[in-house]
């Protein structure tokens, strides 16, 4: 009678531990990361606790893109393994409440971000989530092959948001940063869609390896891993950041393009043995945490 | 059933009482230091 057990759940008011799965933790953590990295990296910084309240209010727009994301996508996650166990497919909450809670997070964020920072910042993150629940999860998503590479613009806010809450204005530096993972998004998110491609395709969302298939996928993620090397290692030659971020910049892009290149040279048709692919996603979580982390330390122990 | 489905939402409830009641408390004392700090810097 799984039915009844499900309508049953439903009437339950979830639990709170539903609604902190709605934010999709795992994901905030890299977004929170490269927050910090931007506020940090700012020339001068406020005081600590407006600091921690610009952050806070990043994570909670992340919070609140993931939310209302699932709220959106519950058709769709329920079709899928990877997330079919997430809380309205799995049937633990209602569906209003989630678009509630995620509006009421989106709203409260960007209130707290204009209160305690800066207007600007406030607008930023309002763009951000409005980038992401509306062009990226309702209109590309489910519409192109080419999702990922406009929507990765949401995922790019972060430091330039870090940025703008410590100094009140845009500058060369966060724009800079903002490309970075705005092109880092694809290879990225091809990497691991290359060995989920069954879960895309049985939902019906036209990601790349679904549409145009594994080898043209391979293709574009060594041809976007070009520019995107070129953007992490830009600030050094343009006098923005000293040697350390330089240096670690040029070596970790290296071995991202070999992480690529590998992937290129791959022709596995199993996920099971797609080796390459999962060792360039993996390599590519970590890539975009030691740059960040590298230019922290370029900024903080080199000034 | 019903009475074990009201137990199982009154737990709920006290649980989602309580975190919000922490949550509620956190931003009180996140709002008095950014008042505190935004007084100091004369924004």
């Amino acid at each position: 009678m799984p039915s009844l057990e499900m309508t049953s759940a439903a009437h339950l008011p979830a639990e709170w531990r539903d609604f902190l799965a709605l934010t999709k933790p795992r994901v905030m953590s890299l977004v929170v990361f490269t927050g910090l990295c931007g506020l940090l990296a700012a020339p001068a910084l406020p005081p600590f606790v407006l600091c921690f309240t610009a952050i806070l209010c990043i994570a909670l727009g992340a919070g609140a893109c993931g939310a209302l994301n699932q709220w959106y996508e519950a058709d769709i996650d329920a079709l899928m393994r990877r997330t079919a166990k997430r809380p309205l497919p799995a049937g633990r909450m209602e569906r209003p409440s989630a678009l509630h809670f995620g509006v009421g997070l989106a709203a409260f964020s960007v209130i707290l971000m204009g209160l305690a920072t800066n207007w600007l910042a406030a607008a930023l993150l309002t763009g951000s989530i409005l980038f992401y629940v509306l062009i990226y999860t309702v209109w590309l998503k489910p519409r192109t092959a080419q999702n990922i590479v406009i929507g990765g613009a949401a995922g790019a806010f972060p430091p330039l948001i870090g940025w703008v809450a410590a100094t009140g204005h845009v500058a060369v530096l966060p724009l800079l940063l903002f490309a970075i993972i705005f092109l880092w998004t694809p290879p990225h998110f091809w990497a691991l869609s290359l060995f989920v491609r069954s879960d895309y395709a049985a939902a019906g969302i036209p990601m790349l390896p679904v549409v145009a298939g594994a080898t043209s996928t391979r293709r574009q993620i060594f041809i976007y891993s070009l520019p995107m090397a070129a953007a992490a290692v830009a600030p050094w030659p343009m006098r923005l950041t000293g040697p350390i971020y330089g240096v670690s910049a040029a070596a970790l892009s290296l071995l991202f393009l070999l992480f690529a290149a590998r992937v290129l040279a791959s022709t596995a048709a199993e996920p099971a043995q797609m080796q390459a692919e999962k060792k360039l996603f993996g390599y590519s979580i970590f890539y975009l945490f030691a740059l960040f982390g590298a230019l922290v330390a370029d900024r903080w122990i080199a000034w | 059933m019903v009475g074990v489905d009201d137990q199982v939402i009154r737990k709920r409830q006290r649980e989602r009482a309580r975190v919000m009641a922490v949550l509620l408390g956190a931003f009180v004392v996140l709002l008095f230091f950014i008042t505190m700090a935004k007084t100091a810097l004369n924004w």
